[in-house]
């Protein structure tokens, strides 16, 4: 329950501009709750007065958290390589079981691994623990899921992450519901609290308007998804030594309710815009799928993917897999060019954790401006041919 | 076949923003909607229900006037609409609204088919249809572009993956998530809105559901929000002036780090 102490409130209304559900409303000079409370805490923190408290029926103390130590990745492997991901929770897991003082493992699960586990020892983990069968060359849920659960529960790990991927984001909720456990999705920011160890889970909330930290204090382990290209990989040391341990899960274990018929990779020439480091994005201002072509020209010439706003998609001149949006997918590169895109908050909401943002646009009021880290104002087919150009001068 | 959509009532995020002047959220009347992503989840059951024959029933935890957006689906082709509503479920995080979920489910019989939209634009967690499936004991795909084949107790469907697609084929009773890919939603017809206004909705209780008072809403959960706060404000803003050539070669020194 939130509770509103009717004395201390003072009716000034931050609460009710600090609430994105329009929970609160301040009546007759004092604040009232209604019953779309998500009791998210935001107005907790806005009163300035300390007239608002969460009401929380303490539970009893769980059991001793003693059993549980480490810090484990899940480290994705598909089509034969380790995804990106795999080394940048490497890199952040890392720290985090610095800081516990306790060991990094990573486990490894898919078919014909190869050097995968080395690779992992390499970019820092202590330990892998790899399962490699025929059963595990497509990925399914159920049988990723139960490998994953059935180490957790054997070796209980303090804390288990794993990219916010189409794959982590599929099974690690099951993983979660499996073992009784928190998760937190899609987080771009971990630490651990000094004073109890916990894991600070920080994730933005209402397409990145809001943030929220996150902790998981009844249950082990506390597990996360963890959004790709948001930590830092550790720097490789092919000397590194760690210990590779083999696992090999019961028939029963690896028989799936699913059944992959075929696994299709779509157009490989064209990144996945969710894993680019620079992303160019064309919107309605492109006019037409010849005017949108510019937006692949300036894309190939940065090395980068090609995403579009739903105008663009809806519009026919490029599939869905690139829109990027409240109904499309959500990036954070180090350089998104945004070209002939307004700014609708539906669209901004996918990108505005971009490391740098340029807008070009002829309208100087479009709200992109707002989001921009530079922005020119002026017709798109004059600035993108030189700006190709000059990027392929400087890139050659 | 009977399938059962899971939606929520959430705010409209085009009226939530960050004001740039005093960094908070500024809200001019926030719109509560159907989530965009259960939209197209409802309308692919509707679809299955008019190819396959079977009946249509939305399911929703939330607060008394989530009964809005269920009438809403109602006159968009739903048949039934389940309402679990009450204080003790504030706070839930996605393993207490699971639970709740699993729980409704089945006070009302279970199902062939749970659908749900791939995540809630609100928290964004994606983790409620897997931690459903779960808790129901059933399979389930997630991000399903296209229903292709359901015949003799199976379905066959595509799930968007990072690098592609993947078709895969499961036994029903299972539950999917949804992408906006997979249809267009249609609009609410005359007939439908009539019925709508006419339709009851099925309100549930915690205890009439059978529901663990310990184990629902914020009491229930595992994880707990410790903070929440505005996302630093973006540096200073730069607009490039001057001709094309002047604005261009602007942009390319601002680049010189980047690139």
């Amino acid at each position: 329950m939130l509770r509103i102490d009717s004395e201390t409130c003072i009716g000034c209304g931050l609460c009710e501009q600090n609430c994105a559900f329009g929970a609160i409303t301040v009546v007759d000079g004092c604040a009232q709750v209604a019953d779309n409370c998500t009791l998210c805490g935001s107005c907790v923190d806005a009163c300035e007065v300390g007239a608002l408290s969460i009401e929380r029926e303490d539970r009893e103390k769980s059991a001793d958290f003693g059993d549980w130590s480490g810090v484990w990745v899940f480290a994705e492997f598909r089509r034969g390589r380790l995804a990106p991901v795999a080394y940048e929770l490497l890199g952040i897991g890392r720290q985090l079981a610095d800081k516990r003082g306790a060991e990094l493992s990573a486990v490894l699960v898919g078919n014909e691994l190869g050097e995968a586990p080395q690779q992992l020892v390499g970019s820092g983990a202590d330990r892998v623990y790899a399962a490699d069968d025929q059963a595990l060359a497509d990925f399914t849920d159920d049988v990723y899921g139960n490998v994953l659960a059935d180490l957790i529960r054997e070796y209980k790990p303090e804390v288990v992450l794993a990219g916010a991927t189409a794959i982590g984001r599929s099974f690690i909720p099951r993983v979660a519901t499996m073992l009784g456990t928190g998760l937190t999705a899609d987080c771009t920011e971990l630490d651990i609290r000094a004073e109890d160890g916990a894991l600070l889970q920080t994730r933005p909330a209402f397409g990145g308007n809001i943030m929220a930290t996150i902790v998981c204090p009844h249950t082990r382990p506390q597990m996360a998804t963890v959004r790709p290209l948001v930590m830092k990989p550790n720097v490789y040391d092919a000397d590194r030594a760690g210990e590779i341990i083999t696992v090999t899960p019961s028939k029963e274990r690896l028989t799936s309710r699913v059944k992959v018929l075929r696994s299709v990779t779509e157009k490989s020439d064209q990144l996945n815009i969710t894993e680019a480091v620079v992303v160019g994005a064309g919107g309605r201002g492109m006019g037409s799928e010849k005017g949108f072509a510019l937006v692949h020209e300036l894309a190939e010439a940065l090395g980068g993917a090609v995403a579009a706003s739903r105008a663009a998609v809806d519009s026919g001149w490029i599939p869905y897999p690139h829109q990027v949006g409240q109904t499309g997918k959500t990036v954070c590169p180090k350089l998104y060019i945004t070209c002939g895109i307004s700014g609708a908050i539906q669209h901004v909401v996918g990108m505005n954790s971009s490391d740098t943002i340029i807008a070009i646009n002829k309208d100087p009021e479009a709200p992109i401006f707002n989001v921009a880290t530079y922005g020119i104002v002026g017709d798109l087919f004059e600035v993108l041919p030189k700006l190709i150009e000059k990027i392929r001068e400087k890139r050659d | 076949m009977k399938i059962i959509v899971c939606v929520k009532q959430v705010p409209d995020a085009k009226d939530v923003r960050l004001d740039p002047v005093t960094n908070t959220l500024a809200r001019d009347g926030v719109q509560s909607i159907m989530n965009p992503y259960d939209r197209h989840a409802l309308e692919e059951a509707v679809r299955l229900k008019e190819e396959h024959g079977g009946s249509v029933t939305v399911l929703s935890m939330g607060p008394p006037q989530t009964e809005t957006t269920l009438r809403e689906a109602i006159a968009c082709g739903a048949d039934e609409a389940v309402l679990v509503s009450d204080r003790a479920f504030a706070g839930a995080d996605t393993w207490a609204t699971t639970y709740t979920l699993a729980k409704a489910i089945e006070k009302v019989g279970g199902c062939d088919l749970v659908l749900c939209g791939k995540q809630a634009i609100d928290g964004d967690t994606a983790q409620v249809g897997p931690g459903l499936a779960e808790r129901l004991d059933i399979p389930y795909i997630t991000c399903v572009r296209k229903v292709t084949d359901c015949e003799s107790g199976l379905i066959r469907v595509e799930r968007l993956m990072d690098d592609g697609y993947d078709e895969v084929e499961l036994p029903l009773p299972a539950l999917l998530t949804v992408v906006k890919e997979i249809n267009e939603p249609r609009i609410a017809s005359l007939k439908g809105k009539m019925r709508s206004k006419k339709a009851e909705v099925l309100m549930l209780t915690a205890s009439e559901i059978g529901a663990d008072p310990a184990a629902v809403g914020l009491k229930g959960s595992t994880t707990q929000v410790v903070r929440v706060f505005s996302p630093e404000a973006r540096g200073d803003r730069e607009i490039l002036t001057g001709s094309v050539d002047e604005q261009v070669a602007h942009l390319m020194s601002r680049l010189e780090k980047i690139l």
